[in-house]
């Protein structure tokens, strides 16, 4: 009845890898929608976060954007962008899924922005410093934490999204799982259900690794467990949701 | 016919293609709404039940286990640790992962989003519960007060605002994930918007679930910070 077994058969048989179709032309495709996805948020994201920040405007806009975003379905945007004349397929996927990645990275980086010190911005200044030095040198090295938060949200949110895609006729991992539930395989599945979860779980890690890796001043090795984030205070932003 | 001078007649008339497309296929349409009310209110129902049903068993399963990890600070690192490696699990893999026990039922879709709605509730209920200041426990202790009075007249009413705040994302968020129940056909709403994909790219049916679905989140947020409001009257004084 319950198909772990099978699913370890499943997972064991090269042929299931290798073919076409199979489950590395399928992680393939998976993490190509899913990057592009995040570096397009990415190129939206940042540069208005930042704009909105330093301007001091748009306060407003960012939480409503981030409340919203939560209330509304994945399922139902991906469904929305397969039925719209772009056609359903990975590039209605890939723009639903970048859609979703832009209010995590906006949202952090205009509070990572938002919480530099004044004190550090105007002794910068006073030290000759363009603005835009500024925002270079001195905000983006201190906000960079907070952003590399949102990045993280989002690249995971991504991943996981895009499993869903298949539901709607697109591609990635999760065909897997629909299949599975086609054929009434139980085994499969579980196999493309494994599959996904262990690469949701390995990009936080590497964005973890990473983050950490790009995070200038003293460094703490972020494992076994980033404190900061258990104990006192919840995640300054909107954290990402379950998807 | 049409079908064979189609080629001529995109480049004359772009906007006139085949009659097979011909058939209007609109994103707003109210008479879909009209007709097909006691589906849509069906799928309504079975929304508000699972979500109900999986933030309160969250946060009945989730109470105790802040209440412990506050008592012995060594578990909060597992129970935390834990939790964010549920919340990273895609909901198609829950889902998956659970089917196999429950089958094509809508408990299928109730444990998984149990689990999702425990993890947000539970971190938010710790914070709540760290957040009372620790003299005010000594001293209501000091002024003989019990175990389970110290919870009901210091720590709950101190903590509601995290712990409600909690309760609206748990919720806001379950409304968003019930919808990828048509996994195993029991997604409340979500069966209109993969039910109008599946035929044939009905739009006004994908539409009115998905709309239904950010309603049906916004409502359930407004009841529940009218629910802060009335629960905390001393925050609105102050204010």
């Amino acid at each position: 009845m319950n198909g772990f077994s099978e699913a370890f058969l499943y997972l064991n048989d090269p042929l299931n890898w290798t073919r076409r179709g199979g489950i590395l032309e399928l992680l393939g495709e998976h993490l190509a929608i899913s990057a592009v996805a995040v570096l397009a948020a990415l190129v939206l994201a940042v540069p208005t976060g930042i704009a909105l920040a330093v301007t001091g405007r748009g306060s407003g806009i960012v939480v409503v954007l981030s409340n919203v975003s939560r209330a509304v379905p994945t399922l139902a945007l991906l469904t929305l962008f397969a039925v719209s004349p772009i056609g359903f397929g990975n590039r209605a996927t890939t723009i639903a899924l970048a859609v979703f990645a832009v209010p995590p990275i906006l949202t952090n980086t205009f509070v990572g922005f938002r919480e530099v010190d004044a004190d550090v911005r105007e002794a910068a200044r006073g030290m000759g410093l363009r603005r835009r030095q500024v925002i270079a040198r001195v905000e983006l090295p201190l906000a960079l934490p907070l952003v590399m938060t949102g990045i993280r949200t989002a690249a995971v949110q991504v991943v996981a999204t895009a499993s869903l895609a298949a539901l709607v006729g697109g591609g990635g991992l999760g065909r897997i799982v629909n299949l599975g539930f086609g054929q009434q395989d139980y085994g499969q599945i579980i196999a493309g259900a494994l599959l996904i979860a262990v690469l949701a779980l390995a990009t936080e890690v590497l964005l973890v690794l990473l983050s950490w890796a790009v995070t200038p001043g003293q460094k703490r090795f972020p494992f076994p467990v980033r404190r900061r984030l258990s104990a006192t205070a919840p995640e300054p932003t909107a954290a990402g949701m379950p998807l | 016919m049409r079908l064979v001078l189609s080629a001529g007649a995109m480049v004359s008339a772009p906007g006139d293609v085949l009659a097979a497309d011909a058939a209007p296929n609109p994103w707003f349409d109210a008479s879909y709404v009209v007709d097909n009310w006691d589906t849509i209110v069906r799928y309504l129902g079975e929304h508000v039940r699972l979500t109900i049903g999986a933030v309160v068993l969250g946060a009945l399963i989730a109470l105790p286990l802040a209440l412990l990890a506050r008592r012995y600070r060594w578990l909060s690192g597992p129970v935390l640790g834990l939790s964010a490696g549920i919340y990273t699990i895609p909901s198609l893999a829950m889902f998956a992962f659970v089917f196999p026990f429950t089958g094509l039922t809508a408990t299928t879709v109730l444990v998984g989003l149990t689990l999702y709605s425990l993890v947000i509730l539970i971190r938010n209920f710790l914070t709540g519960l760290q957040g009372v200041p620790a003299d005010v426990r000594e001293a209501a202790r000091g002024m003989g007060y019990g175990s389970a009075r110290l919870f009901w007249q210091i720590d709950l009413p101190l903590a509601l605002p995290a712990f409600i705040a909690g309760l609206r994302i748990a919720t806001v968020s379950t409304v968003a994930l019930v919808t990828v129940g048509v996994l195993v056909g029991h997604g409340g709403l979500g069966q209109l918007i993969f039910g109008g994909f599946n035929a044939n790219f009905y739009r006004a049916e994908i539409v009115t679930g998905t709309i239904g679905c950010v309603l049906l989140a916004l409502v359930a947020d407004v009841l529940l910070a009218g629910v802060e409001r009335l629960s905390t009257p001393w925050a609105r004084a102050r204010a």
